[in-house]
């Protein structure tokens, strides 16, 4: 895989405003956040022959990247829906550059964009009921209650604390504050993340992620054509992967994730350790899943993720800062697509009030399921 | 019985043997004819060594708790009598985890690592959930 290092880049972002629009669909979020992106890149739908999608998670569709591409009059060589949970944008890119250099398209379309909180959970609508056959009957019925469990192994393994947690929600907090784009902008105190409503010990309201009506999609093109492109392109340098598996209580480990084989997949592929990059979007369902990614990623050592965040070595301009956007705690849930044109603008030095001072590299996760699946990036400028 | 409303297991050829087992009060696990590993949730291949030979042994029932959240809102209404109520992971002495309930006992009183022993919920008429209760002391 390393010979796929640098050959494509990131070429155009964009993104809708992110929030609660209960009059917006499924379909125009996607629309409106490919049509920015496209002319991000200073390109027209004409030059568009590849798009990669996710499917809705609360609409039933069939064939949805082939409706959206039909819908915006695309002329597509390729084109297909991609289900690997909240790691699926993260996974999009890397299926772009590898369509990119199998040559069967030039110029990739990846968006991700749902109504979720206007026109999410619906009665007679499960996509769990298979996945969690032998958890709902028992009341595990969302990701809450599954990482939760799983925050506590950690807690009593490593002695993983609620104000450790309650330092990723602040800091995530901090950073959207200075984001205009992001769904929750009011800074949080520990005193105010410890008196927020217990949702599923150990997890609080604020532990849990935002539920976001907004879309976001990305170009990735060959790093040649990205080079005559408007904005310097922002080249993907590293691509992994890890997979656990279905259902947090049968993994071997709660407290070492997926992310560790993928981050070592993708760190290996740049050529690059923890300590060289500058900026790192972790995805964050859950204040937990970022602490147990600095960890599984090698930002500190295991178990380590509760002082390490404390200590706030994830804040701007300090160590490695994390979720300079806000996250899906704060910014809001894009699935992830949001961390991918984060760091982007953060590479193009467009971070605006949250830019991380002369950002070369960046590291980008995703993570689907219950800690089941995991994609890494490497960015560089 | 009045309506139950919450899912309810799928009952196919994958898992019925499983849940008419409990539907007798017996906790059934499946074992690897082949390399003797026991596995959860039923399947039809064995994860260790690809083998498509099982058999059905009776499980003692008894384990200690993994992991576990307390559920404290419900997802939707017909939840609403349950909370809180307790998830947990229950490590089986077999060596394999179980997702159910912790019940019998308050959700401030359970521990990771507390030893604890299946009981039977009749829910339907056709439907018995495994759940776990605190072992009785000096259980052997």
């Amino acid at each position: 895989m390393a010979n796929l290092k640098d050959t494509c880049a990131v070429a155009g972002i964009g993104e809708t405003r992110f929030g609660v629009f209960p009059g917006s669909t499924n379909a125009s979020l996607n629309i409106q956040a490919c049509k920015l992106a496209i002319e991000d890149a200073g390109l027209t739908k004409d030059d568009v022959d590849g798009l990669l999608s996710q499917k809705p998670y609360f609409e039933p569709t069939f064939l949805w990247s082939t409706l959206l591409g039909n819908r915006m009059g695309l002329s597509l060589k390729y084109t297909a829906d991609l289900d690997v949970g909240g790691a699926t944008p993260v996974a999009m890119v890397q299926h772009a550059v590898m369509a990119i250099q199998a040559g069967l398209c030039s110029v990739v379309v990846c968006t991700f964009g749902e109504a979720m909180r206007s026109q999410g959970r619906k009665p007679g609508w499960n996509f769990m009921t298979r996945t969690r056959e032998y958890e709902e009957p028992f009341g595990l019925l969302m990701p809450t209650h599954a990482y939760a469990m799983a925050c506590r192994r950690h807690m009593y393994e490593y002695g993983t604390t609620s104000e450790q947690l309650g330092a990723v929600a602040i800091t995530c907090r901090k950073h959207a504050s200075m984001n205009n784009n992001a769904q929750q902008r009011m800074p949080i105190t520990m005193k105010e993340y410890l008196a927020s409503r217990m949702f599923a010990d150990p997890f609080r309201l604020l532990d849990i992620c935002q539920v976001t009506d907004g879309g976001a999609a990305v170009v990735v093109t060959s790093s040649e054509r990205a080079r005559h492109l408007k904005h310097a392109p922002v080249y993907i340098s590293g691509m992994g992967n890890g997979h656990t598996g279905i259902g947090v209580g049968w993994f071997p480990s709660m407290t070492t994730t997926a992310a560790k084989e993928s981050a070592g997949m993708a760190f290996e592929m740049a050529g690059v350790k923890p300590e060289d990059i500058d900026v790192a979007e972790l995805y964050d369902c859950f204040t937990y899943t970022v602490l147990v990614t600095l960890e599984d990623y090698g930002f500190c050592k295991k178990g380590e993720g509760g002082p390490f965040v404390e200590e706030g070595h994830i804040e701007l301009g300090a160590r490695i800062p994390v979720n300079t956007h806000g996250g899906l705690l704060s910014q809001g849930h894009i699935d992830g697509m949001n961390h991918i044109t984060e760091a982007v603008k953060q590479l193009r030095g467009d971070g605006g009030l949250a830019q991380v001072t002369d950002a070369e590299i960046a590291a980008v996760s995703g993570n689907g399921g219950d800690l089941s699946t995991h994609t890494t990036l490497v960015l560089r400028r | 019985m009045p309506e139950y409303k919450k899912p309810l297991p799928i009952l196919d050829s994958d898992s019925v043997l499983f849940w008419e087992a409990c539907k007798r009060h017996e906790l059934l696990i499946q074992q690897c004819e082949e390399c003797g590993s026991y596995r959860y949730p039923p399947r039809p291949i064995c994860p260790n060594c690809f083998s498509l030979k099982a058999r059905w042994n009776t499980s003692s029932g008894r384990g200690e708790v993994y992991t576990f959240t307390v559920a404290r809102v419900p997802l939707t209404p017909e939840w609403a009598p349950d909370v809180p109520y307790v998830v947990g992971v229950i490590q089986l002495d077999e060596g394999i985890r179980i997702v159910s309930n912790v019940v019998g006992c308050k959700p401030e009183d359970i521990t990771i690592g507390m030893p604890v022993d299946v009981t039977f919920d009749d829910v339907t008429d056709t439907i018995t959930l495994p759940r776990f209760k605190p072992a009785r002391e000096n259980s052997q």
